[in-house]
């Protein structure tokens, strides 16, 4: 059996949670000063007795964050190619099911919309897209991935899970990231989610981030959609994903993404809300035991909370995001993903930025380093 | 501090021992004013960072390069290729023919790969470049990289971003011990403490950016840097009695026994 499945598998929820309800305070001040962390110490730092000691937590985060980071957070957009899809995830906007406007943009659309974001500064772009093998296929990818680096240096792909050598042809076109979250780590959720359509294999998409290491990915983003599943296993499994990725693949820069389940057209609404204060509370866990780890706040979320939480332990952000093909240069006439709570532009999310003290960094990308 | 006293890097006069780098700062500005408050005189930025087209300038575009040398990084480089490719982009933009090199193959603690690092110091030196590698503490590979051509050698004090001081105390001993070309403890100096301690020892130079940038106040925290490494380097000077110990005696205690 394949290693990450059987460690995802196993992962002893039922003693880690029971670790995490019993934790005091002095476990949770132990944790804080040790030098290396382990998963039954995040279990710990996702304790009811951590919440209540967050501002703690949450200094000792922030100082590993500027000792790993610096005063800098990177910025990225997304750029959505296509709204069709042929799964159904009850949770999103984009479903199969849901009668939507959809559309799909064509080469001289990518070209234009990436030109827009390189002109209000932005250096690496993120491309989206639903799952669609008629559309959205492997050769659409490359495609829009070199449109794309013509324009940025640095290009990473959100889309359906490929295979390791889809992945080793859109890094030959220039792409160096790969986001793929498992959405839900827990199967039965996961299934009760993923009705219809290829997104229903879940070991498929579980081993979708391994498959691009081998072929030669340098950045990998993986998370979960907090709202579908309880949130402390989620954060458990996603970390034991993270402990495999850094095991496997020492030279994979790896960041997490936490999304909270925004509403969307036709799509269900979050059975397992997570508050404000929950989601950083988890945020300082990862960071506090994985302390090189990327950690990726979008749009999804409210102005003063990404305000604060940049202060924290996020490292990456977007800004001024559109989640609609074609939505930079033409806004609204399509389908959205799912709606943003952060309308600011670029210039003023890295003005906020620059108030609180964090440096914005566009570029942190150079064509040399594509091997 | 000592005009009878400069650090010469490549043919090159300085009368700094701080170095510093760029990358962590909160803003352009407040870099500018540690820079200057440090007294530095070689600044280091990632190459990958720069952006000529950048909307909202660069980082070095607020320091006058009469005043400084930039020193571009091969930071994000994983083997010996990527740092050289790296390396001719700086020479082609005309950023700089000198490189600090990095090569760190995992991003996780940025530890540099020993054997990479001294192929791609091989191959730029013969390109021309004046290469400043950045390595293990290794006392082997040091004498390695010198008969590679490197400018100096730039031993880790700690991993980087880790604050941790001289952990590699012992081997940087050793390095300094034979070494025919600078070396600059580089990585992990968490305080001016830690700087003044690698130049007591006989350090050529420190390069500094983690412990400033994310100080409280990083420009204060340049201004006590510049202090440490200016005692420290008084200190080396003067002859701390234990730094002697591997030094050559002034005036040998013992040589009255005469040769036998
Ligand atoms: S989440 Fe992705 S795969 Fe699922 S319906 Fe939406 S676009 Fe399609």
């Amino acid at each position: 059996m394949n290693d990450l499945i059987h460690a995802i598998d196993t992962i002893p929820f039922g003693e880690m949670i029971v670790r995490a309800e019993c934790a005091d305070e002095r476990a949770v001040r132990e944790i804080l000063r040790k030098e290396h962390r382990d998963r039954w110490d995040l279990a710990v730092l996702l304790s009811p007795a951590a919440n209540h000691l967050l501002e703690e937590v949450a200094r000792a985060a922030a100082d590993l964050t500027a000792q790993r980071f610096g005063r800098t957070i990177r910025l990225y957009a997304p750029l959505y190619l296509s709204n069709e899809c042929v799964n159904v995830c009850t949770y999103c906007g984009f479903r199969r099911d849901n009668d939507v406007a959809r559309s799909t943009l064509n080469a001289d659309q990518i070209r234009s919309e990436a030109r827009y974001l390189s002109a209000q500064g932005f250096r690496n772009i993120l491309l989206v897209s639903g799952e669609h093998p008629k559309w959205v296929n492997q050769d659409y990818l490359c495609e829009a991935v070199r449109i794309t680096r013509e324009l940025v240096p640095q290009v990473a792909i959100e889309v359906q899970p490929l295979t390791t050598p889809g992945y080793e042809a859109t890094v030959k076109a220039g792409a160096d990231g790969v986001v793929v979250y498992q959405e839900v780590y827990d199967r039965e959720h996961y299934a009760s989610y993923h009705t219809h359509g290829p997104k229903k294999d879940y070991d498929d998409r579980l081993l979708a981030a391994s498959r691009a290491a081998d072929a030669g990915v340098r950045r990998l983003g993986i998370g979960t959609l907090l709202g579908l599943a309880p949130w402390r296993e989620e954060i458990l499994a996603l970390a034991t994903h993270a402990a495999h990725l850094y095991r496997r693949f020492g030279q994979t820069e790896i960041s997490f993404s936490f999304p909270r389940i925004r509403e969307a057209a036709g799509a269900i609404e979050p059975r397992y809300q997570v508050n404000d204060r929950q989601l950083l509370q988890m945020m300082c866990a990862l960071r506090l035991v994985f302390p090189d780890a990327g950690i990726v706040l979008s749009t999804r979320e409210a102005p003063s909370l990404r305000d604060g939480l940049s202060r924290i332990a996020v490292t990456m952000m977007s800004a001024g995001s559109r989640t609609e093909p074609g939505g930079y240069e033409h806004p609204d006439e399509s389908e959205k993903q799912f709606e943003i709570e952060d309308h600011r532009t670029p210039a003023e999310v890295t003005a906020m930025l620059a108030s609180q003290g964090i440096d914005p960094v566009w570029k942190d990308w150079e064509e040399a380093l594509h091997g | 501090m000592h005009r009878e006293d400069p650090l010469i890097i490549a043919g090159r006069s300085f009368q700094s021992r701080l170095l510093l780098g760029t990358g962590k700062f909160a803003s352009h500005q407040q870099m500018a004013e540690a820079a200057e408050v440090s007294g530095a005189e070689i600044v280091t930025m990632a190459l990958r960072r720069v952006d000529p087209g950048a909307n909202q300038g660069n980082i070095l575009d607020l320091l006058d390069p009469e005043q400084y040398l930039f020193l571009p990084n091969t930071s994000g480089a994983r083997n010996a290729d990527e740092a050289v490719r790296l390396a001719r982009l700086a020479r082609a933009g005309g950023i700089s023919d000198w490189i600090k090199l990095e090569v760190t193959p995992q991003p996780s603690h940025l530890l540099p790969d020993s054997v990479e690092t001294l192929r791609a110091t091989e191959i730029l030196v013969k390109e021309g470049f004046t290469v400043l590698p950045y390595m293990q503490a290794d006392p082997i590979l040091a004498k390695q990289l010198a008969g590679a051509g490197a400018a100096t050698v730039m031993p880790l004090g700690a991993p980087i971003g880790t604050n941790r001081g001289l952990q590699t105390r012992d081997a940087i001993a050793l390095i300094l011990q034979e070494a025919e070309i600078p070396v600059i403890v580089d990585a992990g100096l968490g305080a001016p403490s830690h700087a003044a301690e690698a130049l007591e020892m006989g350090a050529d130079a420190v390069l500094v950016n983690t412990a400033i940038a994310t100080a409280e106040d990083p420009v204060a925290m340049a201004k006590a840097f510049r202090l440490g490494c200016v005692a420290g380097r008084l200190a080396y000077l003067a002859g701390r009695p234990a730094a002697r110990a591997s030094a050559e005696a002034s005036s040998p205690l013992t040589g009255f026994l005469g040769e036998s």
